[in-house]
């Protein structure tokens, strides 16, 4: 019955693994490997060497300079970022307000939740086309001001940078709102209490404890908002201005693939994509790291 | 903060007459006026007869349904819409819950890593990484049918099961399987007679937020369909994109039916998640 | 899965990470044993109940149960029974089906799974709530289900992880006669963890002391509080007054030591030299106040604590070292008052280290690790 004894090895080979937590239950993770490396990393590498292949010869980073070198290219990343970040940003700012005042309980509450879930399901092409007949020339919302005497002229709205502005700001804001709502209501409110019986002001207790603990959440949302926001693709051509203000990128990448069948360039145009995008969230993540993130006395 | 309440001694009365607040709540109203009018506009406009200049149309009727119904193929672009959503949320659900079983309760060497790359197609722009997906699907032959849009599909569906269950597995006490372990049960048991039951809510939520998701999924199956592969949505953005061949008040038919299939799921959606988790999953609201 | 006469723990550990949550564990059960568990949280009681059974992985060392080697099997396989802390009821299954639940598992004919469950049902006099669910049922009846549910199996093994901390005090007493009797009557082995000293000494045949992951003392109750081999078994089992000095005088294992400008007698619990630092160890309760002893320790009283029979003291000796005492005469703060220490009751431990100190009094409170 000593140590030594028995089946050694393989029982050693057991006893680390035990120590570093692998199990027979890591099976269960196999599936959802599989899929993630087939139908995800694959994909994603196989773009990534098409896009050092252009379809025209050349050199390997042919696409790329190619990209860099057109301005008409490469000036949809201004674009895009030009539509996204201020939308995203307008989003969050204007969220946090509302979201505060409308953290605790009131009737109707979830009846306003719901409606606002509604534009985040119809999604972008149904917004696109409401966007089109209600902010159009002779749509309602020109009606409206012109009858009110505001204006004298239908002003353009659409087909514009303003359409696709709206189109993200009408399934943006109540995403963003929901999610700040979510999060706010995660903070217990017995520590904005303390603050009030340490003295703390109405400002005060905002700024020095509601919002130091709700900033990382703050900068969630923001990610999930611009990430929306950033793949903004059917609203571009809808309401926007597809050849001028409002080519974004995704529109770019999707030119070069369906109509120029060029995969290569199509695809190092997304793998410029997506590289802007994980700047923007890099930046975001590192000044998220900086803040507290543990618990915020909610429940749950 | 406002002179006027300030001497006023019960503080939280005041809250409601405070400048900010009215303008927080005109905000609000704004909002949903304008919302209301998109929408709404779409839907006078699908029952108008001739619709030009004017506050209302010049007459109503019902044809528009019928023609966008005949034109669009609609039949068919719903019978797939419902097919490739019940199979995507089929497969996500098999493949991501077991996942997120694992991620919930085990800790492996690794694990951040697998997390990341399961977190990643979310955070990725569907175009980003759709068009080398797609690239890949045309290349083995899988694009341009079902099985393409389905598969492509599952790209963002299964990160959002995992991330969706992840928290329902954390609310079963490990200690419950345990006892079922040491009552006998095995693996196949514990799954079966105590994890399962437990984990109904989050399994319903789970799919439901994936079919939602994936009837209203754009690019993914724009990037992927085939002519007689797409879906609702995708076959509205080619009558919208072709605007001028048809008449506009047969696609806003069309994005009527659309918006009534989706109001429909998320009725149904909305007995079983509360409105955050049908956009993110973030902690649950204590209610 | 009949029972054993002997089951061995033979070097068992567990390290997460760097972390050794337990190591080193020898320890064999007899047949029909009680055996307690116990130290603070953090001290390993709890990773080697659910080592035993099986529900946590070793990374060193085996367990025997009589010749057949136990720790590779998986913890349905090793016919245990165990209770939770939170009893760890299914929330979906009625009071019934939750005892069944094991029956089943077992394949056991209908009316078996019938005629047992039923038994085990009335044994804890949980009749009429036979078919509620877990949620509708009181602290104490979730407690009894989760009783029922292990025993109803008849396990070779009983294990329980403090199955009564989140119980009310005066459930807890009767829980504790409640369990020993089943303990009895269903001729049971027992393996019970706690951290609750009075709680595992009087159930328990024998205790395990455990402080740090190790081992710490196995021995009877009687053992481990009369004599704790350490002074931190001795802090854990109510040693209050912990006081880091050095040895004056060594006689055999009497050794003397200075107390508050005088010297006392203790009894040496290990190998002390005369000059050596040692911890001197005195429960309270061997702490008495007199008023007329020339030659004791002298003090004034500090603090009174109401307890009923008796009042507990806090006196500050002349050298500023704070004594805990009992007294049933009335004292108020403030009184100068003479100390006497029942004779041999004064433990006298060697330290094993200038770190290996009590430390200040909060510290020493018992349940800092």
């Amino acid at each position: 019955m000593s140590a030594t004894a028995g089946p050694g090895p393989t029982l050693n080979w057991r006893h680390r693994l035990a120590e570093r937590g692998v199990d027979r239950k890591l099976w269960l993770l196999l599936p959802a490997t599989i899929f993630v490396l087939v139908l995800f990393i694959y994909p994603f590498l196989y773009g990534l060497s098409l896009s050092f292949q252009p379809m025209n010869g050349g050199s390997v980073l042919a696409n790329y300079q190619r990209f860099f070198n057109d301005a008409y290219q490469r000036d949809t990343i201004f674009t895009t970022l030009k539509i996204a970040l201020p939308a995203a940003l307008l989003n969050v700012f204007a969220a946090v307000p509302i979201a505060f005042r409308m953290r605790g309980r009131f009737r109707g509450k979830r009846l306003m939740t719901t409606v606002l879930v509604v534009p985040i399901t119809l999604g972008t092409v149904l917004t696109a086309q409401g966007l089109l007949n209600f902010l159009g020339p002779t749509g309602w919302f020109n009606r409206v001001l012109m009858g009110l005497h505001l204006i004298d002229g239908p002003i353009r709205l659409t087909n514009n940078y303003w359409g696709v502005f709206f189109s993200l700001i009408i399934t943006g804001f109540p995403f963003a709102f929901l999610l700040v709502l979510s999060y706010l209501s995660g903070i217990d409110p017995t520590l904005e209490r303390a603050a009030a019986t340490l003295g703390a002001s109405r400002s005060q207790r905002f700024r020095r404890i509601t919002l130091p603990l709700l900033a990382p959440g703050l900068a969630t949302t923001f990610l999930l908002t611009f990430v929306l926001a950033f793949s903004v693709f059917p609203s571009a051509v809808l309401v926007g201005n597809p050849a001028g203000s409002t080519r974004v990128i995704s529109l770019a990448a999707y030119q070069a693939a369906y109509e120029q069948y060029d995969y290569s360039y199509a695809s190092a145009i997304a793998m410029i994509m997506g590289a802007v995008e994980l700047v923007v969230v890099a930046i975001v993540l590192v000044w998220r790291a900086r803040l507290y993130t543990g618990s915020t006395g909610g429940k749950g | 903060m406002t002179a006027t309440t300030a001497a006023a001694p019960p503080a939280r009365r005041s809250l409601r007459a405070t400048p900010t607040a009215w303008v927080i709540w005109a905000v609000v109203i704004f909002f949903f006026v304008n919302l209301a009018g998109v929408v709404g506009s779409v839907l006078v406009s699908s029952f108008g007869q001739r619709w030009f200049d004017t506050w209302l149309p010049s007459g109503f009727t019902t044809h528009w349904y019928g023609d966008a119904w005949r034109e669009f193929g609609l039949l068919q672009v719903i019978t797939v819409t419902l097919v490739a959503s019940a199979l995507v949320v089929v497969l996500s659900v098999l493949i991501g819950a077991p996942a997120a079983y694992v991620l919930a309760r085990q800790n492996f060497p690794g694990k951040r890593l697998v997390y990341l790359s399961f977190l990643l197609p979310i955070l990725m722009p569907p175009i980003t990484y759709g068009i080398p997906l797609a690239t890949v699907l045309y290349k083995f032959g899988f694009a341009g049918h079902l099985s393409g849009v389905v598969l492509a599909n599952l790209v963002p569906s299964v990160p959002f099961v995992i991330l969706t269950m992840t928290p329902f597995i954390e609310q079963v006490d490990p200690r419950i399987e345990s006892a079922a372990r040491m009552l006998g049960a095995g693996t196949r048991a514990v799954f079966l007679k105590i994890l399962a039951p437990l984990l109904v809510p989050g399994l319903l939520a789970s799919a439901i937020l994936v079919l939602v998701r994936t009837v209203g999924m754009f690019e993914l199956t724009f990037l992927t369909a085939g002519p007689d592969s797409q879906t609702l949505v995708v076959a509205l953005y080619y009558s919208m994109s072709a605007a001028g061949i048809r008449a506009q008040q047969s696609v806003d038919a069309m994005a009527v039916m659309y918006t009534a299939m989706m109001l429909v799921l998320l009725v149904v959606a909305l007995r079983f998640v509360n409105p955050t988790q049908l956009v993110a999953r973030v902690k649950e609201e204590p209610e | 899965m009949s029972g054993f006469d002997q089951l061995s723990l033979d070097g068992v550990g567990r390290r997460f990470g760097t972390a050794d949550a337990l190591a080193d564990l020898d320890l064999t059960i007899e047949r029909g044993e009680f055996i307690a568990l116990l130290g603070p949280s953090g001290c390993g009681k709890s990773t080697a109940l659910n080592c035993l059974a099986g529900l946590l992985p070793l990374t060193a060392g085996s367990i025997w149960q009589d010749d057949q080697r136990i720790d590779t099997l998986p913890p349905e396989k090793r016919g245990f029974g165990m209770v939770f802390q939170n009893y760890a009821l299914f929330p979906h299954l009625t009071v019934r089906d939750n005892i069944a639940f094991g029956l089943r598992m077992r394949r056991l004919p209908k009316e078996e799974v019938r005629r047992r469950t039923d038994a085990a049902i009335d044994m804890v006099r949980l009749e009429e709530h036979a078919g509620k669910l877990p949620g509708q049922l009181s602290g104490g009846q979730q407690q009894r289900v989760a009783i029922a549910r292990a025993t109803v199996l008849e396990p070779s093994l009983v294990l329980m992880d403090e199955p009564l901390s989140n119980l009310d005090a005066k459930l807890r007493l009767e829980m504790r006669t409640e369990i020993r009797r089943l303990h009895q009557s269903l001729g049971l082995t027992t393996v019970y963890v706690t951290h609750d000293q009075e709680e595992a000494l009087s159930m328990a045949d024998r205790l395990v002391v455990m402080r740090l992951g190790r081992v710490q003392q196995i021995g009877t109750p009687e053992e481990v509080h009369t004599k704790p081999t350490t002074w931190h078994v001795a802090d854990f089992m109510g040693y209050r007054n912990l006081l880091p000095v050095s040895a004056s005088r060594v006689d055999g294992d009497a050794v003397t030591v200075p107390l508050g400008g005088t010297t006392v007698n203790g009894v040496a619990q290990g190998r002390v030299v005369a000059g050596d630092e040692v911890v001197a160890a005195v429960r309270p309760e061997d702490v008495r106040l007199g008023n007329e002893d020339v030659t004791g320790l002298k003090g004034r009283v500090e603090v009174v604590e109401y307890q009923g029979r008796e009042l507990a003291v806090e006196v500050a000796l002349e050298d500023g070292v704070r004594l805990h005492a009992r007294t049933d005469r009335k004292v108020e703060a403030g009184e100068h008052v003479t100390i006497t220490v029942t004779p041999g009751r004064l433990l006298v431990y060697p330290s094993e280290g200038p770190a290996d100190r009590p430390a200040a009094e909060l510290a020493s409170a018992g349940l800092a690790v």
